[in-house]
């Protein structure tokens, strides 16, 4: 057989891909007779014994649903591209009533169950059709042998289209057969694609779950956007009262007690006038570290990249900044995802013990992808600090998610992920 | 001095041109956008430019831009940069060339008029001026640093001092110590950090900018 294998330098060959192909399409072929003997289970139980039905129910919905997500497991490993389990999350109530009521509740259940009566059709047959051929190849080459005589034996007999009668078709009737190999070979990568296709089209979660998990996350995120804001617009508030209000309100009086004392203590109108200007730069001070804040000057006039550049600058780390960026994100994702990065490199500072930090920000396929990673000792953990579980939810508004690796003895990584378009970049005019 | 200003702000840009006259200064140009600014400092060439970051029409980093599109045709034209707040990367930007005659500072500087003159004559002089607040932030950040770690607080301040563009004579001024104390100060803190002993005031502030930049 070494004469098929043509290696075409994808590692692996034609070969070996049709040897596994093979191996799945075996497997796959098992799955299928268990999903059988389940689709017979389910009718024969389920609606043959109406009152029984409804106590087994949970249990043999139990069993369809394992063997489903096995055919899902598979389907995504084999595919690359996972195939996401649907069901709704089980009740807290654990009664029967209550299992059944959740079991029938779910619209996947439905589609499990049209799936469990096609599958042994249409997933078996897939999953056969290499298998088949390999056999019926088999039974070819064995013609070539014994082929004159059976036919003689049977009144005549078809190989294929082949009729054989006599040595001359048995002997062509082999080389038919040897031809189903290679045939077969080529054909078991494509039948468990088509598996997949199959298992994805009924497993997958449906558009109706995909969008009802769609508008929970929306919901979630919103609430969490709205509160978020509500408690910046809250801190403002109070900055600006404790702070610069409180200092102008104080420079008034001051500048007022002077203007009393003008007559009657020039020396005493000096050191009150020099006590007023230390409280109007003072006031600018808090006005400043709240502006900066709310939105840094260098993110709004230069952007991500710069800002990102300006925070490493001032980083007691040794940061080292990559950036792979065409043009400028939306401002509200540059706003969320600098003040990520800002928390992020304090966090490595403070806690992490380390004195380097790598930050990489880079977009592609409409995907903005930060990676910061530090030299520290590590156990950094998303459940235990608050901080990464803020930074988690401000860029879960925008789809963004927060990726923490980050071993004991280090190094840490944090790599987050935002969906967005890039506009291009400003041009000035000078 | 001639001077050419940049700033948006009515108000503001009234008060700096009789600031800058009460101290008999000549304002040739007083414009309010980055375009305009870039043709008063090449036609007029003044001694100083004192300009706004923030400037029309973008209403971002304008009179930055502007500043150092001016001084790559005419070097070392001197320029003060005023700004509500200061950016360390900007200061960067300017301090690039290595020509000197650059001031970068906050806007709240100009209530004091004395000082923000004495600022003014000093980058038209070719001096280097750079607002406390960026040393500030440059020296908090290299804390765990261990040449800065190694400075007592006393040298810090004579360090933040000598960032800010001082002379001996200032530090010495500024921090009410002798001149003596301030050059056995800054014998210290060279080596400390690994920084050659300059003669000029100003390749000194580049030398500690440069420094606190790394």
């Amino acid at each position: 057989m070494g004469g098929i294998a043509v290696v075409d330098g994808t590692g692996g060959g034609v070969f070996a891909e049709g040897v596994r192909g093979l191996r799945r399409s075996l497997t796959l072929w098992g799955l299928g007779i268990a999903a059988t003997v389940m689709s017979f289970l389910v009718l024969g139980v389920v609606v043959s014994l109406p009152g029984l039905g409804l106590l087994v129910l949970p249990a043999v919905v139990g069993g369809v649903r394992r063997v489903a997500n096995r055919q899902r497991e598979l389907a995504g490993a084999w595919s690359g591209e996972p195939v996401p389990v649907p069901y709704t999350p089980e009740p807290a109530d654990k009664g029967l009533l209550a299992r059944c009521r959740w079991i029938a509740q779910d619209t996947q259940t439905w589609r499990d169950w049209l799936w469990v009566t096609l599958d042994p059709v249409v997933g078996v047959t897939l999953a056969f059709l290499p298998i088949g051929l390999i056999l019926s190849g088999f039974w070819g080459m064995g013609l070539a042998f014994f082929g004159a005589e059976l036919s003689a034996e049977w009144d005549g007999l078809w190989f294929d289209f082949i009729p054989v009668e006599g040595p001359r078709t048995a002997v062509l009737a082999g080389v038919l057969g040897v031809l189903h190999l290679p045939l077969a070979l080529w054909l078991a990568p494509r039948t468990v694609r088509a598996h997949g296709a199959w298992t994805r089209s009924l497993l997958a979660p449906s558009e109706v779950a995909r969008m009802a998990d769609r508008i929970e996350h929306l919901s979630v995120t919103r609430s969490d956007a709205v509160d978020t804001q509500m408690a910046e617009i809250r801190r403002i508030e109070r900055d600006l009262h404790d702070g610069a209000q409180a200092r102008l309100v104080a420079m008034g009086m001051t500048l007022d007690a002077a203007e009393h004392l003008l007559d009657s203590n020039p020396e005493a109108v000096r050191s009150l006038l020099i006590e007023a200007r230390k409280s109007s730069s003072k006031a600018l001070e808090e006005l400043r570290d709240l502006v900066r804040g709310i939105h840094p000057p260098v993110l709004a006039d230069r952007g991500l990249a710069d800002a990102v550049r300006a925070l490493a600058l001032v980083s007691p780390l040794t940061a080292e900044v990559v950036v792979d960026l065409p043009g400028r994100p939306e401002p509200p994702v540059e706003s969320a995802v600098y003040f990520a990065v800002s928390e992020i490199l304090a966090n490595a500072a403070k806690h992490s013990g380390g004195d380097r930090v790598w930050v990489d920000l880079r977009y592609d396929r409409g995907m903005l992808r930060v990676g910061i990673t530090d030299d520290g000792r590590g156990g950094a953990d998303i459940a235990r600090g608050t901080g990464l579980r803020g930074i988690e939810r401000r860029l879960a508004t925008f789809d963004g998610v927060l990726a923490v690796s980050s071993p004991l003895n280090g190094p840490t990584l944090v790599t987050m992920e935002i969906p967005c378009v890039l506009s291009s970049p400003k041009t000035t005019s000078c | 001095m001639r001077v050419v200003l940049a700033e948006d702000h009515f108000l503001l840009r009234d008060g700096l041109v009789r600031l800058l006259g009460a101290f008999g200064h000549d304002v040739v140009a007083a414009v309010d956008n980055g375009p305009d600014l870039l043709a008063a400092l090449t036609t007029h060439r003044p001694d100083v430019a004192v300009v706004d970051v923030r400037l029309p029409p973008t209403f971002a980093d304008e009179g930055l831009r502007a500043a150092l599109a001016a001084r790559s045709r005419l070097p070392a034209l001197p320029v003060l940069l005023l700004s509500q707040y200061v950016e360390p990367l900007y200061a960067r930007e300017l301090l690039a060339d290595g020509a000197g005659a650059v001031g970068y500072v906050l806007k709240d500087r100009v209530s004091n008029g004395a000082e923000f003159m004495t600022t003014i004559r000093c980058v038209a002089d070719g001096g280097t001026v750079m607002d406390p607040e960026v040393v500030t932030k440059l020296l908090s950040s290299k804390d765990r640093d261990q040449g800065v770690g190694s400075l007592t607080p006393r040298e810090r301040e004579v360090l933040a001092a000598l960032a800010e563009g001082r002379s001996n004579a200032g530090i010495a001024e500024a921090l009410f110590i002798t001149e003596k104390a301030v050059a056995k100060h800054i014998g210290n803190i060279f080596p400390k950090l690994g920084l050659h002993a300059c003669d000029s005031d100003n390749r000194r502030v580049l030398a500690v900018l440069a420094y606190l930049e790394r």
